[in-house]
């Protein structure tokens, strides 16, 4: 009970320090649509569209980009004024304040999300809310493991000198499963799309939508297990 | 003692070594598809045995590390990933020669080629990490180590769905005769070669620690300024 | 059970082949302020940080002592720790209210928001300031909101880094006569410091370090509530001081 409490207070922090000065949510979703714009010099076609087999891809990369974005400032907030030296001679484990971060920047990368998929959906034509409750579990998903994952490795980045180049080094490769499962599933609620007797793959989008939930709980499980012997000094 | 049992599995090593290369060139039929390139494969797969083999014992070494404190076996898993690296490229190389061969490219999308790349690029990061991660390195490493290697069959199972034309499904269940010996005494050959190089490079591991720590409990001691 | 006394024996911690604290003993007492000094990077902080359980020592032990036996499990021992430090913990854009309310719910404080008002009459910081984000604050006045942080649980034991910088006298004096209290109700007490003149009266133990090494260690008993007769005077102190770092 006290530990939900003190993970409940960490969150609750992180996003009260957010809404006021707004600035993680205001860079990640700028530098998330700028994404989408890069992505769009490449992809457009002669003939003004997008190939609708790309749309996923400019999504998740997006999102994965700007959630390293958030991440890294998230964690360098409790540098200033020492902070998270404050958090760890609290008598919480150090599992209560981990969850409470990612909660926070679970919180923070969903906000993101909410801006940018309607932006894809505009910007390149595609139908994304055409089933909108698998849509809206692959984006619940992805971000859970997204957070856990990421969480852990800035955690323990905090006293590294070269934090910023090594987090996508170590983030990265332990996130392909789940950006393969992201835009694949995002890929088959888009099938056919612009074909009017095509249907959306339903079967391949929920088949990902359970490889992500297995993701999610095998990292969970493991960074539970082993975050406070990581993160000792 | 222990010494005496290294060199005498070096020797075999370097016997199996043109044991090997003997069957590979004359005890085994040329395949009728890709000729002599077949032969690649030998070795080939044995690389990738290895590259597979040494993650997982980073994996598991950076658990009991993290777990236990024993600086011993941090230097399992630094050995491990730097072999991981080195197996990982000659598999790399090996394979794109052979994929020249046999399907025109040097790379293909395939699910067992995009998984080892994917792999091979874990340990390349956990040898960045080791290099530039500053004091608490070790811990970072043994992190990235032991999330990769729970990450192994996640990755297979996802890449392996999103790119489900796999050519040379599975050959190894299906080789014949003096192609099966052959193919098997390579294995033994590359885990025996894994096995000297991981003790050698976890005893210079050792030497190094063990140097840094007599120089840390003489300062502890105040015998040094 | 609070605890009674610390006491640190033999305690070295390196950073990397740094030794900033090279086998310091030290037996720290319930009901008396120890003055930790010595010239910068001397090994005061870290020295600070091992017993706030934040840092681990590379040898030594450190036990923190019960009237039944040591207190060995970190919640329950850092339940008992405040700690004032350099930096102030504080996170800017909350209020200085709702950062103390923060970690007095991570601290588990009944009534945290209570509490933090009660504890923020103490430092006397007023109804306007404790309603601004923390960023705005003057050096002082955040040095108070530490002050009150390191209160907010009611610890047994009190380390102070340096909690006098930025106070003007009037701050000073209020810190003083909380540590006078600190001290009455038994409590561990350890200030590390350059302004021997605020602790003169109040110090009763004394202990040098330099360059890790722990070269003066004094005490004095002191009748309680006669905090003007034994203790070390602001001559006493400056003399040891400058007797060991010239």
């Amino acid at each position: 009970m006290e530990f939900l409490s003190q993970v409940a207070a960490v969150a609750w922090k992180d996003l009260r320090v957010e809404f006021r000065s707004r600035e993680i949510l205001y860079t990640m979703t700028f530098f998330a649509a700028m994404v989408l714009l890069i992505f769009s010099f490449a992809f457009v076609t002669r003939e003004g569209v997008v190939l609708p087999d790309v749309i996923p891809g400019i999504l998740w990369v997006a999102v994965a980009f700007s959630g390293t974005l958030g991440l890294s400032r998230a964690f360098d907030r409790e540098r200033e004024s020492d902070t998270m030296r404050g958090l760890l001679l609290a008598p919480c484990s150090r599992t209560a304040i981990f969850l409470g971060k990612a909660i926070g920047i679970a919180t923070f990368i969903l906000i993101v999300e909410i801006v940018v998929v309607p932006m894809t959906a505009v910007l390149f034509g595609a139908p994304l809310f055409d089933h909108a409750v698998p849509l809206v579990l692959i984006l619940i998903l992805a971000t859970i493991g997204y957070s856990v994952v990421g969480s852990v490795f800035a955690a323990m980045l905090l006293r590294t000198r070269s934090r910023d180049v090594l987090l996508p080094v170590v983030l990265y490769p332990i996130l392909v499963p789940l950006l393969i499962a992201g835009t694949k599933a995002t890929a088959a609620l888009l099938e056919g799309a612009g074909d009017p007797t095509a249907v959306a793959d339903l079967d391949a989008a929920y088949f990902w939508i359970k490889f992500l939930a297995v993701y999610d709980m095998i990292f969970i499980a493991t960074a539970l297990w082993t975050f406070e012997s990581l993160v000792i000094e | 003692m222990k010494q005496a049992m290294y060199f005498v599995f070096a020797g075999i090593s370097v016997l199996l070594f043109f044991y090997t290369i003997d069957l590979i060139f004359y005890g085994t039929p040329l395949d009728a598809g890709l000729y002599f390139n077949q032969k690649i494969f030998y070795y080939h797969v044995p690389q990738a045995f290895v590259l597979f083999l040494a993650v997982i014992v980073a994996g598991v070494a950076s658990l009991l590390y993290i777990k236990r404190r024993d600086g011993r076996y941090d230097d399992v898993a630094e050995a491990a990933g730097e072999v991981a690296v080195l197996f990982g490229a000659m598999m790399l190389v090996s394979g794109s020669i052979w994929g020249k061969a046999a399907w025109g490219v040097w790379w293909q999308w395939d699910a067992r080629l995009t998984t080892s790349l994917l792999l091979w690029m874990l340990m390349v990061g956990y040898m960045l990490v080791r290099k530039y991660g500053g004091p608490s390195a070790d811990r970072l490493a043994a992190g990235l180590a032991i999330f990769g290697a729970v990450n192994i069959p996640l990755v297979y199972f996802s890449v392996k769905i999103w790119r489900t034309l796999h050519p040379e499904a599975s050959v190894v269940p299906g080789l014949q005769g003096s192609m099966r010996t052959t193919f098997w005494l390579s294995v033994l050959l590359f885990q025996i070669v894994f096995v000297l190089l991981l003790i050698a490079r976890v005893g210079q591991s050792r030497i190094q620690r063990q140097v840094r720590e007599v120089r840390e409990r003489a300062l502890d001691a105040g015998l040094l300024d | 059970m609070s605890i009674r006394s610390i006491s640190v024996s033999n305690v070295t911690k390196r950073y990397g082949l740094h030794r900033a604290l090279a086998g310091v003993s030290l037996e720290l007492d319930a009901g008396s302020l120890c003055a930790l000094l010595g010239p910068n990077g001397a090994g005061k902080s870290t020295l600070l940080g091992i017993l706030s359980t934040l840092v681990r020592a590379s040898s030594g032990q450190v036990a923190y002592r019960r009237d039944d036996g040591d207190e060995r499990d970190p919640l329950a021992l850092r339940r008992q720790i405040g700690v004032l430090a350099h930096s102030s913990f504080m996170y800017g854009e909350l209020t200085g209210l709702e950062n103390l309310a923060f970690y007095g719910q991570l601290y588990g404080v009944a009534e945290a928001r209570a509490r933090a008002q009660a504890l923020l009459d103490d430092v006397e910081l007023d109804e306007r300031a404790r309603n601004r984000p923390a960023r705005t604050y003057s050096r002082g006045m955040l040095q108070r909101l530490a002050l009150a942080r390191a209160l907010l649980h009611d610890p047994t034991v009190l380390l102070l880094d340096e909690p006098f910088t930025g106070l003007d006298r009037t701050g000073a004096s209020s810190l003083a006569n909380a540590l006078a209290d600190a001290k009455q109700s038994e409590r561990i007490l350890l200030v590390v410091t350059h302004d021997l003149e605020a602790i003169a009266g109040l110090t009763d133990h004394v202990v040098v370090l330099k360059r890790g090494k722990l070269v003066h260690e004094d005490r004095r008993s002191q009748a309680v509530g006669r905090a003007d007769e034994l203790g070390f005077s602001y001559e006493d102190l400056k003399t040891i001081y400058h007797q060991h770092t010239g």
